[in-house]
C-alpha cells in the first residue's frame, strides 16, 4: 500500500486517502481528431515498468486533483505536483533523472 | 483511571449551522473577512466568538455558527464567495474527549494523532470507520469528528464500541 | 518418554496449577505452559495426524514455525481450529481436540501405511484424477475433501470482539529478543520514535535459553534492564503477545496483537496498521531438520525445541535421547538433557568439533563422531535409531533410545526482510540464507527500508548479533531523524562472548545420497508430508524452478508455509538438479508471517458495522412501517411496505394502484444533488452534459445525460436552474459520489480556466416526490405556495415555504402523473413526510418503495441507469437522441459517439416486450436467442421485467440487436424447462401522449 503526499493540503497519507485516476498527460482529442488520435487518447496507456506518471485524488481528504511520478516496479515516489500541467515540470524531470540517470521523458525536455 | 472507566467519551452535538465556502484561493481572505474570522491556515481552524471558520482546501472552507445564523450568512457570503451554501443538515458531529481520545481516534483513522502530529487547531479531513470523516483538534484531549448524516448511526455505534472500557491501546 | 523435571521452567508458576482438557480427558499443567508443554509435561507426545498421510505426529518445535501439533482450542463458537499447540497459552479450563483423525488420535483408520503411501506421489492428484472427469466431482473430490483437511471452523458467529489500530512510528522492532531489545535501545538512545513487538509473551528471546553473558552479566539480567530502560523511555511503545506479520511498501506493516493476553477485556485481537520510516527485523532464527528415515515420528525434535522445553517449561522430552547434529549447537541440547538426569548419545556428521564437546564428554554424554542418523525405528513413539556412516556406507548399529534430537543448523528468520522485495544471499560457510542489506527492500524515497538485525540477519552468536543490532539500531535512528548526532547518542552495542566454534558440516539427507527406499520415508514439509523422493521426483520431471517444485510437491504450502522445510528442500532439489543452491534460489514469502484470524482483519466491520449503511431521514419511519428494505448504493432505501399478510407483490401492486388512481408518496432523499456555480457554470455543464444546459431559464428544469469519453451512459438526472449562474444538478442514487468527482476532475485537471464551483449537498436536503392525481390537492393543503400549472407548470421549479418549511419544489416526473419533488432541509425531511401523510389522508396517500417506482417508469419506458445501462451503452442505443445535443461542437462523449461500432447499424437498441403470455413474467437478463444448430445466436436480453398492475400484464425492456427495426417481431426467449414468447414493442405503454403529468 503506497503512502502518497498531497501536494495540494500537505498531507501524508495512506493509499486508501486517495483514488487512482491512472496515466496522466493524456492529451484531450475531441470531435475534430481522426480514428488514430482518438483511439490513442481513449485506450492506449503507455504501461512502464519503470517511471510512470499518474493522476492521484485526495478523495477523502483536501478533494483535489494532482500528479504523481513514480517507479512501478520498485514504488519509489519522485515526486507530486499539481495538476495544473499538461507534462512534468523540469524540476521533476531532474528529480526523476537524479536517481534514474539516463531517463528520457516520454514529454521532451519538460513543460 | 479506573478500568471500567471509557477511555474517551463520544457525544452527539447539537445541531448547529454550517456554510459551505468555495472561492479562489486569492478570495478567501475577503470571504473571511466577511464571516468575520481569521482565515486559518493550511489545515487549521480559526475561531471568532460563536463561529469556527475551518479550512478544508485552498478554495474551500466551511464556516460553522449557530444554528439560526447559517441561512443570512449563506446569503450575505453568496456576495463575497463564489459559492456560498447553507449545508447545516449535512452533517453530523460528535465531540470525543479523555485521556484516551487519540487512541480511539487511531482506531478507525489512518492518521497520526500523536501529540507532535496534531493537536487544538488542527484539522484532519480522512476516513474513519470506512466512512469520510473530518477531525478538529478542539482541546489537547478534546477532538470535534464530524461525519455525514446518512452515517451518523453508523458512526455512534462505532465510537460506542471503539471507547469500550477495559481495552484502551494506551499508547498516544 | 517426556515428564516434568524439577531443573529449568523459567516460564511456568509451579504454584499455580492449571486444569485443561485435551480430546476429552483432564489434564494438569501450570500457569505459563503452552498447550504443548503441559501435554508433553503429561507424557502425550502424539498431537495430531498428519495432512496427507495422516501419520501421527508430536510437536516438532516449540514455537511459531511448528508443522505439526495443531489443534482446535475452545469450544462451541468460540472454537478456533489450527491452532500450534506450541505457542497456545494454558489458561484454567482450557479445551483442546487434535484434529484430522478418526475415531481418535490414537487409532486413526484414514493412515496411510508404508505400503500404501508410496502410491500417493508428489503430483499424485494431478495424475490420478483426470479422467473420467465426471467422476471428479462426483466422487474424487468428495472423498479427498473429507480425507484431508484440517481442523472445522466454528459454526456460530465468533461473540468475540476484534479491532484494529492505526499507528504511526519512526522505527519498528520486530523481535523482543536481546537483538531486538540492542537495536530498540540503540535507535530510541539515538533520538527515534520506536515500536518494539515481540511474538511470544516474554522478552528475551533464546539467549537466556542458549546461557549467553551479556555486558558480563546473565543474559537475563540485562534483559530485565534493557526492558526497564525502554520502558522508561517515553519514545518507546512496547507489546509482547504482538507478532508483526506483514511489511509492504512503503513502510506499511501490519502487527497481530493478541490483546485478550495482553489483559484487553472482551476484545480477542487487535490488528495494528503500522508506518514506519525503518523497519528493524531481529526475529531470530529457527534450526532445520534433518532427513532421515521416519524423522516425523513422535518424540524426534528439533535439538533447540528440547532445549526450549527444558529451560522455559521445566519439561525433559526422553530418558534416552539420540542428538543428531551437524555443528556445536547440538552439543548445548546434549549438555542441558544430561543435566536434567537423561541419558544422552550425540552423534556428530563431523569428525572435529570445538570445545563443546569435551565439555559434553565430560559431563557423561555419549559423542559419535563422523556419524549421521539412518533411520529411527517405532510408529506412535521413537524406539530407537540406526547410527552409521555420513556417506551410508558400512553397516548401521543400533542404539535404543525414546526422543531423537536434529540440530541441522540454523536459518535465520528472513521472511520479513524478503516480503517487500528483499533479496538474500548464500552463506555458503553458514550454510544459510541471509539477508543482503545491499538489495533490502526500498520504500518511497528509494532508499532501502528493511534492516535484518541480529541473528535474523546471519550473525548467529550472541556477540555479533547484539553489535550488529545495536547498529542496525543506530542506522535506522539516523535515517529517520536524518541526523549524524544517533550514533553517539545510541552508546556502545552491549557486549557478548562469543566461544570458539568449529564450523558445520551441512547435511541436506542423512546419510548423504540417501537410496529411493529411504527417501520415500525420509520427510522435508511435515505438515504437507513431502518426503526427500518427491522432491527428487519433481526435478526429474522436470519442474527445476523452485516456484515449480514447490507446487508440485506442494512443499511449502501448508498453513506453516514451510518454516522448517524450505532450505531443505530446496537444498535437495539443488542436489537433484546437480545445481547449487543459489542457484535454484528461494521462493516468495509472503504475508503474513503465521496465519491470522478472519475475525482480526474484520476487525469492527462486523455485525452492524460490517458495512456503513447510508439512512435518509425518515429510515426510522419507513422501519416501523414495515418497509422491506433493498441497498441501493451505499444506501437502504424501502423496496416496498408490507401491510398485513401481504407477500411484496401484492404491496408492490397496491402501492402503484394507489398512486396511479389517488396519490403517493416517495422518499426520494437519496438522490444526488451537486450546486453548481459560478459565472462558467452554463459552458461547463454544456460540456458534461449531453445536452444544452446554458440555454435553460431560471426556474425551469431539464432533463440530461452524462457519457464518459467513451460515448457511453453513465448518468442521468434533472438539472434545474436555479438563477443565471448557479444550477442544481440531479443525480441517481448511487452514482452521485461518481458523479461529483467526475466534474471535480474535469475542472481541475482540464478547464482549470472555468470560472465554476461545485458542492456536492445531497445529505443536506430531504426529498419526498409527491406523485399522483391528487399530488396537487394534498400539497396545497400544506400552504405557503402557488403550486398551480400556471405558476409552476409542467418542468418548473420555485423556492418558497410549504407548511411552514423552507422548500424547494420541482415539478418532475419518474412516472408519467402528476409529481413534485419536495425537497426541504434533511432535519425537516421527517416533518414534511408527516405533514404530507396529514394531508393527504383524506385521498389515501399512499407511501410507495423503489419497486413501485421502477415499474412505473417501466411502464412509460423511461430508462434507469444500471438496469438499461452497463457501461456499453449510449444514448442512441436507448433512443435518446432527443437528448443529444447536434448544436454543440464538443460535450464529453460527442466524438466518442461517431466511432465506427458505436454507429454501427445492428447494436442492441432498447425496445419494448409484451410476452405473448400477458401472465409470463420474463427473468431478469434472459436472452432472446435466433436460429437453429450452429446458427443459433443470441440477439438481444432483457433488461427490466415486471408484471405491470397499470396494465395488468407482464411487460418488459430490452436491448435487442437492430430493435426498432423489429417491431412486432416474436422473440423466443429460452428459460429453464421451456421458452418464453414475447412481441417487439415501442416502449412506453402508459400514457404515451404524456397528457397525465402536464396538468
Amino acid at each position: 500500500m503506497l503512502r502518497l503526499r498531497c501536494p495540494v493540503c500537505g498531507v501524508e497519507g495512506e493509499e486508501t486517502e486517495f483514488h487512482p485516476g491512472g496515466e496522466a498527460h493524456l492529451r484531450r482529442e475531441g470531435p475534430g481528431s481522426d480514428d488514430a488520435a482518438f483511439a490513442a487518447y481513449l485506450f492506449e496507456r503507455r504501461n512502464p515498468k519503470g517511471v510512470h506518471f499518474e493522476r492521484w485524488r485526495h478523495a477523502y481528504g483536501c478533494g483535489k486533483w494532482f500528479h504523481v511520478a513514480r517507479c512501478t516496479a520498485t514504488m519509489e515516489v519522485f515526486a507530486e505536483y499539481s495538476a495544473e500541467v499538461s507534462a512534468p515540470p523540469e524540476d521533476v524531470i531532474e528529480r526523476i533523472r537524479a536517481r534514474r540517470p539516463g531517463f528520457g521523458s516520454p514529454f521532451g525536455e519538460g513543460a | 483511571m479506573s478500568r471500567r472507566a471509557r477511555p474517551a467519551t463520544a457525544e452527539r452535538l447539537t445541531p448547529r449551522g454550517m456554510v459551505a465556502l468555495r472561492a479562489a484561493p486569492e478570495a478567501m481572505a475577503a470571504v473571511a473577512e466577511a464571516a468575520g474570522v481569521a482565515d486559518p491556515a493550511l489545515r487549521r481552524w480559526e475561531g471568532a466568538g460563536d463561529r469556527a471558520l475551518v479550512w478544508m482546501s485552498p478554495d474551500e472552507r466551511l464556516l460553522i455558527c449557530p444554528r439560526w445564523d447559517a441561512a443570512a450568512l449563506a446569503g450575505a457570503l453568496a456576495e463575497v464567495a463564489g459559492l456560498a451554501a447553507d449545508v447545516s443538515d449535512m452533517r453530523a458531529a460528535f465531540r470525543v474527549a479523555g485521556p484516551g481520545a487519540r487512541d480511539v481516534l487511531a482506531k478507525g483513522a489512518a492518521v497520526d494523532l500523536s501529540r507532535a502530529a496534531f493537536g487544538a487547531g488542527d484539522v484532519r479531513r480522512t476516513h474513519l470507520a470506512e466512512v469520510a470523516a473530518m477531525i478538529r483538534g478542539t482541546g489537547e484531549a478534546e477532538f470535534e469528528l464530524l461525519c455525514f448524516r446518512s452515517v451518523e448511526g453508523h458512526v455512534a455505534r462505532w465510537l460506542e464500541i471503539a471507547t469500550m472500557p477495559g481495552r484502551a491501546p494506551a499508547v498516544l | 518418554m517426556a515428564r516434568r523435571v524439577q531443573a529449568g521452567g523459567r516460564r511456568i508458576d509451579r504454584a499455580k496449577p492449571v486444569t485443561f482438557r485435551f480430546d476429552g480427558r483432564r489434564m494438569k499443567g501450570f500457569e505459563g505452559d503452552t498447550l504443548a508443554s503441559a501435554l508433553l509435561a503429561s507424557g502425550r507426545l502424539v498431537m495430531g495426524r498428519s495432512f496427507k498421510y495422516h501419520r501421527p505426529r508430536g510437536p516438532v518445535a516449540a514455537g511459531a514455525e511448528e508443522p505439526n501439533a495443531l489443534v482446535s482450542v475452545g469450544a462451541g463458537d468460540r472454537r478456533t481450529p489450527n491452532l500450534r499447540a506450541t505457542v497456545a497459552p494454558l489458561s484454567e479450563g482450557l479445551a483442546a481436540e487434535s484434529q484430522n483423525r478418526w475415531p481418535s488420535l490414537d487409532l486413526d483408520v484414514g493412515e496411510v501405511n508404508a505400503l500404501a503411501y508410496r502410491w500417493f506421489p508428489a503430483g499424485f492428484y494431478y495424475k490420478t484424477f483426470m479422467r473420467p472427469r465426471a467422476l471428479w466431482k462426483h466422487l474424487f473430490e468428495p472423498v479427498i475433501r473429507r480425507a484431508a483437511g484440517l481442523g472445522r471452523a466454528p459454526e456460530r458467529p465468533d461473540p468475540d470482539d476484534y479491532e484494529h489500530y492505526h499507528h504511526e512510528t519512526e522505527v519498528v522492532v520486530a523481535g523482543g529478543g536481546v537483538s531486538g531489545l540492542a537495536a530498540a535501545l540503540a535507535a530510541s538512545r539515538g533520538g527515534a520514535r520506536v515500536l518494539l513487538v515481540e511474538r511470544a509473551g516474554w522478552w528475551g528471546g533464546r539467549a537466556p535459553t542458549d546461557g549467553a553473558e551479556i555486558d558480563g552479566r546473565p543474559a537475563e539480567a540485562w534483559v530485565r534492564e534493557a526492558v526497564a530502560e525502554l520502558r522508561a523511555s517515553s519514545r518507546v511503545t512496547m507489546r509482547l503477545n504482538a507478532e508483526l506479520a506483514s511489511v509492504q511498501d512503503h513502510g506499511f506493516c501490519l502487527v497481530i496483537e493478541d490483546a485478550a493476553a495482553n489483559g484487553a477485556e472482551g476484545l480477542r485481537e487487535r490488528l495494528w496498521k503500522v508506518r514506519a520510516g525503518r523497519v528493524v527485523t531481529a526475529t531470530g532464527a529457527i534450526e532445520r531438520p534433518i532427513a532421515f528415515v521416519g524423522n516425523d515420528r513422535p518424540g524426534v525434535m528439533l535439538a533447540s525445541a528440547m532445549r526450549d522445553y527444558l529451560d522455559l517449561w521445566g519439561v525433559a522430552v526422553g530418558r534416552r535421547v539420540v542428538v543428531a547434529t551437524v555443528c556445536d549447537d547440538g552439543y548445548r541440547t546434549a549438555l542441558a538433557l544430561k543435566g536434567a538426569g537423561s541419558e544422552v548419545t550425540l552423534v556428530d556428521a563431523r569428525e572435529a568439533a570445538g570445545p563443546l564437546r569435551a565439555e559434553a564428554e565430560g559431563a557423561g554424554v555419549a559423542v559419535i563422531a563422523g556419524a549421521a542418523v539412518w533411520e529411527v525405528s517405532g510408529r506412535m513413539r521413537v524406539k530407537g535409531v540406526r547410527v552409521g556412516a555420513v556417506d551410508g556406507s558400512g553397516e548401521a548399529r543400533e542404539i535404543r533410545c525414546d526422543a531423537v534430537a536434529m540440530a541441522g543448523g540454523w536459518s535465520p528468520v528472513v521472511h520479513l526482510f524478503s516480503q517487500a522485495g528483499g533479496r538474500l544471499r548464500w552463506d555458503a560457510e553458514g550454510a544459510m540464507f541471509r539477508p543482503d542489506a545491499a538489495r533490502a527492500a526500498t520504500g518511497a524515497d528509494g532508499e532501502p527500508f528493511v534492516i535484518a538485525a541480529g541473528t535474523a540477519n546471519g550473525e548467529l552468536r550472541v556477540g555479533a548479533a547484539l553489535a550488529d543490532a545495536h547498529a542496525a539500531g543506530v542506522r535506522a535512528a539516523k535515517e529517520v531523524l536524518r541526523k549524524p548526532c544517533a550514533a553517539s547518542a545510541a552508546g556502545s552495542a552491549p557486549a557478548g562472548v562469543d566461544a570458539e566454534e568449529a564450523a558445520l558440516r551441512p547435511l541436506w539427507t542423512s546419510p548423504e545420497g540417501m537410496g529411493p527406499e529411504a527417501a520415500s520415508h525420509a520427510f522435508v514439509d511435515f505438515q504437507n508430508d513431502v518426503k526427500v523422493a518427491d522432491v527428487r521426483l519433481a526435478a526429474q520431471e522436470g519442474y527445476e524452478s523452485v516456484e515449480h517444485a514447490k507446487r508440485y510437491t506442494t512443499l511449502g504450502m501448508a498453513t506453516d508455509q514451510g518454516k522448517l522445510s524450505n532450505v531443505v528442500g530446496l537444498a535437495i532439489l539443488a542436489e537433484a538438479r546437480g545445481a547449487e543452491i543459489p542457484q535454484v534460489g528461494t521462493t516468495t514469502f509472503r504475508p503474513p508471517y503465521t496465519p491470522l484470524t478472519l475475525g482480526t482483519i474484520a476487525g469492527a466491520n462486523r455485525r452492524e458495522l460490517f458495512k456503513p449503511v447510508r439512512r435518509t431521514p425518515m429510515d426510522a419511519w419507513h422501519d416501523a412501517a414495515g418497509a422491506d428494505w433493498e441497498p441501493v448504493g451505499d444506501w437502504r432505501r424501502p423496496f416496498c411496505y408490507r401491510r398485513g399478510g401481504e407477500t411484496r407483490e401484492q404491496a408492490v401492486e397496491r402501492e402503484i394502484l394507489a398512486t396511479r388512481g389517488s396519490v403517493g408518496m416517495l422518499d426520494a432523499s437519496t438522490l444526488g444533488k451537486m450546486l453548481v456555480a459560478g459565472p462558467d457554470a452554463g459552458v461547463f455543464l454544456d460540456r458534461v452534459y449531453t445536452n444544452m444546459m446554458s440555454t435553460l431559464k431560471p426556474g425551469r428544469c431539464r432533463y440530461g445525460l452524462m457519457c464518459d469519453e467513451g460515448g457511453f451512459l453513465f448518468d442521468d438526472g434533472v438539472v434545474a436552474r436555479l438563477s443565471e449562474d448557479a444550477f442544481l444538478l440531479h443525480t441517481t442514487s448511487g452514482g452521485a459520489g461518481r458523479v461529483h468527482g467526475w466534474l471535480e476532475e474535469w475542472l481541475q485537471t482540464e478547464w482549470w480556466d472555468l470560472r465554476v464551483w461545485v458542492a456536492d449537498v445531497t445529505e443536506q436536503w430531504a426529498q419526498v416526490a409527491v406523485v399522483g392525481p391528487k399530488a396537487r390537492e394534498v400539497l396545497e393543503r400544506l400552504g405557503g405556495m402557488d403550486l398551480s400549472r400556471e405558476a409552476l407548470p409542467f418542468m418548473g421549479m420555485a423556492e418558497g415555504t410549504l407548511g411552514g418549511m423552507a422548500a424547494r419544489v420541482c415539478r418532475i416526473s419518474f412516472s408519467g402523473e402528476l409529481s413534485y419533488e419536495v425537497a426541504v432541509p434533511a432535519s425537516r425531511g421527517q416533518a414534511l413526510w408527516d405533514a404530507l401523510r396529514e394531508a393527504g389522508a383524506e385521498f389515501g396517500i399512499t407511501p410507495y418503495g423503489t419497486e413501485a417506482l421502477h415499474v412505473m417508469r417501466a411502464e412509460k419506458g423511461f430508462v434507469m441507469i444500471g438496469d438499461e445501462t452497463d457501461g456499453t451503452v449510449t444514448p442512441l442505443d436507448l433512443g435518446l437522441g432527443w437528448a443529444v445535443s447536434k448544436k454543440k461542437d464538443d460535450f464529453l462523449g460527442k466524438r466518442g459517439m461517431m466511432r465506427s461500432d458505436l454507429v454501427r447499424e445492428d447494436r442492441l437498441r432498447l425496445v419494448g416486450l409484451e410476452t405473448v403470455d400477458p401472465e409470463a413474467v420474463l427473468p431478469d437478463g434472459a436472452h432472446a436467442v435466433e436460429g437453429r444448430g450452429r446458427a443459433r445466436r443470441t440477439i438481444g436480453h432483457v433488461t427490466s421485467t415486471y408484471r405491470s398492475p397499470t396494465l395488468g400484464r407482464s411487460i418488459a425492456l430490452a436491448l435487442v440487436e437492430r430493435g426498432p427495426e423489429r417491431m412486432g417481431e416474436v422473440l423466443r426467449f429460452p428459460v429453464k424447462g421451456g421458452a418464453v414468447k414475447a412481441r417487439v414493442v415501442a416502449p412506453g405503454w402508459y400514457d404515451p401522449e404524456g397528457e397525465r403529468q402536464d396538468v
